[in-house]
């Protein structure tokens, strides 16, 4: 077995899958918002990114095994799918937000410390690893179910690598 | 109090699957009595503080603490119908005359002869052997998480999780939502046993997780102060050198296997079936035993998750209750199609498959009469 997949048996995606892509890249660049991000590159039981879409961007499964497909026309980024993914899988990107080199993040977080705005956290890569800094803007509790969804200013060249932040 | 009780129906086991058989004969007017051993009921779904998976018709989205406090609403709705003990054991069936035996606390013994029982037992956790795993600070991932979810007890400060099924791999992100470190998270396979994404949600805090990697070693001479780990190869043999860990817990997450004493007492046909984890009973897709009396439902019917626990347990419970004469043949007919729906769909995907294999073996068509 490659390295590269013993990797991703452990969890870490280590390339785009059916089930975990990129969304386009020009519209991405121009989408006020963001556009949403999932990385659920498994079958398995499980809906509710779709069910919970108000624009319809996460199109209906036909069978509900299948993997997550999203048509970015109609994403706007509002994050729900962000709050109510049981597997944590969702995020959004917003390329437009801030400086030219900034992007703001929208990741879902079940951990304590809180975040709290305007705070500095580590911003951690799909392997936990601390890859920058970055300021929470905005912390939201769509669901009102403990899982929150926290805005936060990374640098844009990182957007594919962070995937979580902790409160340092 | 009466020396021998009787009810229609008896439900042992009030987890998911027990809880659900227990509302829907209820619903169809079946007087049943429920038991279980733990002080609560909701079995294994009172310690789920993760969202479960599956379609809104599971409570997709809900921890699984809030499905229990569903279940526990549906049962006080049908509370007319439905006599719940807990910190009680069903210790005996004899299939002689039918009758159960339970122990309620420590000094309550009475005896109760069901007209049908749905055995809801659950599962056990397995272990496996070690140097030093007598040692306090080993623990079965259910402990960790009843200390940890039921008595808000933090169970220590730096845990090995042994195994990456879907249990290893959310007791360790609960562990993390406590404040207890996780060393890494050993598994014996080349890849994850559980959902993929929940072993994203770990990797992404910093938990290492080592593939054919097992543990060899507890170190400590009172308690655990550490665990050795160590690769292994296809066949399960160690090699090269092992690594030690500065641990104090070291958690078994390496499966359960289904309670059946029960259904062995009864004389139910068993079968060993490695993909359901264990012996289970041969039963048909109305998950009736070969005795023509009794019903499995859940893990005791076969290790998979709870959400299919709960419609197993649907399905058990609208059989009882047709084979009691309760309900009209339509409604029983309605339900039961929307229930084997539903279970098809949790049994889709790649976990499924092995579900579905397992099944094969043990489900038959009939019964002969």
């Amino acid at each position: 077995m490659t390295d590269k997949q013993r990797l991703f048996n452990s969890g870490v995606l280590t390339e785009e899958r059916p089930g975990a892509v990129k969304p386009p890249q020009e519209l991405w660049e121009s989408k006020k918002n963001g556009l949403v991000i999932i990385e659920c590159p498994q079958r398995i039981p499980c809906n509710p990114c779709h069910t919970s879409c108000p624009t319809g961007a996460v199109m209906p499964f036909k069978d509900i095994n299948d993997q997550p497909q999203i048509d970015y026309s109609k994403c706007t980024g509002c994050a729900r799918c962000v709050a109510v993914c049981p597997g944590l899988a969702c995020l959004v990107v917003d390329l437009t937000w801030g400086e030219a080199d900034r992007a703001l993040m929208k990741l879902p977080c079940e951990m304590l410390p809180e975040p709290e705005e305007g705070r500095q956290v580590d911003c951690l890569n799909r392997e936990g690893e601390a890859v920058a800094k970055g300021t929470v803007v905005k912390v939201t509790e769509p669901m009102h179910d403990k899982t929150r969804v926290v805005h936060v200013d990374v640098p844009k060249d990182l957007v594919m690598d962070i995937r979580a932040i902790r409160v340092v | 109090m009466k020396a021998l009780r009787e009810t229609e129906v008896m439900v042992i086991g009030g987890g998911p699957a027990g809880l659900s058989a227990a509302v829907e004969a209820a619903s169809f007017g079946c007087d049943v009595t429920l038991v279980d051993s733990d002080l609560a009921l909701g079995g294994q779904l009172i310690k789920q503080t993760h969202k479960f998976f599956g379609s809104r018709d599971e409570r997709a989205g809900t921890r699984g603490f809030k499905i229990s406090e569903l279940l526990m609403d549906e049962l006080s709705e049908r509370r007319d119908s439905v006599t719940a003990y807990t910190n009680c054991t069903a210790t005996g069936y004899y299939p002689e005359d039918g009758v159960l035996s339970c122990v309620k606390g420590e000094d309550e013994y009475f005896k109760v002869k069901p007209h049908k029982i749905v055995m809801a037992t659950g599962a056990q956790e397995r272990l496996i052997p070690f140097p030093n795993n007598h040692l306090p600070g080993v623990y079965g991932a259910g402990a960790v998480q009843t200390l940890m979810n039921v008595y808000g007890v933090k169970p220590g400060d730096r845990v090995l999780m042994v195994g990456a099924g879907n249990i290893g791999l959310i007791v360790s992100y609960q562990l993390l939502q406590a404040g207890v470190e996780v060393a890494g998270i050993v598994e014996a396979l080349d890849k994850v046993g559980g959902y993929w994404v929940h072993a994203a949600k770990v990797r992404r805090l910093g938990v290492p997780i080592y593939l054919r990697h097992t543990v060899v070693e507890a170190l400590g001479e009172q308690y655990v102060t550490g665990a050795v780990i160590q690769e292994i190869d296809e066949r399960f043999q160690p090699v090269g050198e092992g690594k030690a860990l500065d641990v104090d817990i070291i958690c078994m997450a390496v499966g359960l296997t289904p309670t059946c004493e029960l259904l062995w007492q009864a004389g139910c046909e068993m079968i060993f079936v490695p993909e359901l984890c264990g012996y289970v009973a041969q039963r048909d897709k109305n998950m009736r035993t070969s005795h023509p009396d009794i019903w499995v439902a859940g893990d005791a019917a076969g290790i998979e998750e709870a959400s299919s626990a709960m419609v197993e347990g649907r399905i058990a419970g609208v059989n009882v209750a047709k084979s009691l004469g309760h309900g009209s043949s339509a409604e029983h007919e309605k339900r039961l199609a929307e229930y084997r729906r539903r279970l098809d769909d949790l049994r889709g995907g790649e976990v499924g498959e092995k579900i579905c294999k397992g099944i094969a073996c043990c489900t038959v068509d009939r019964w002969e009469v």
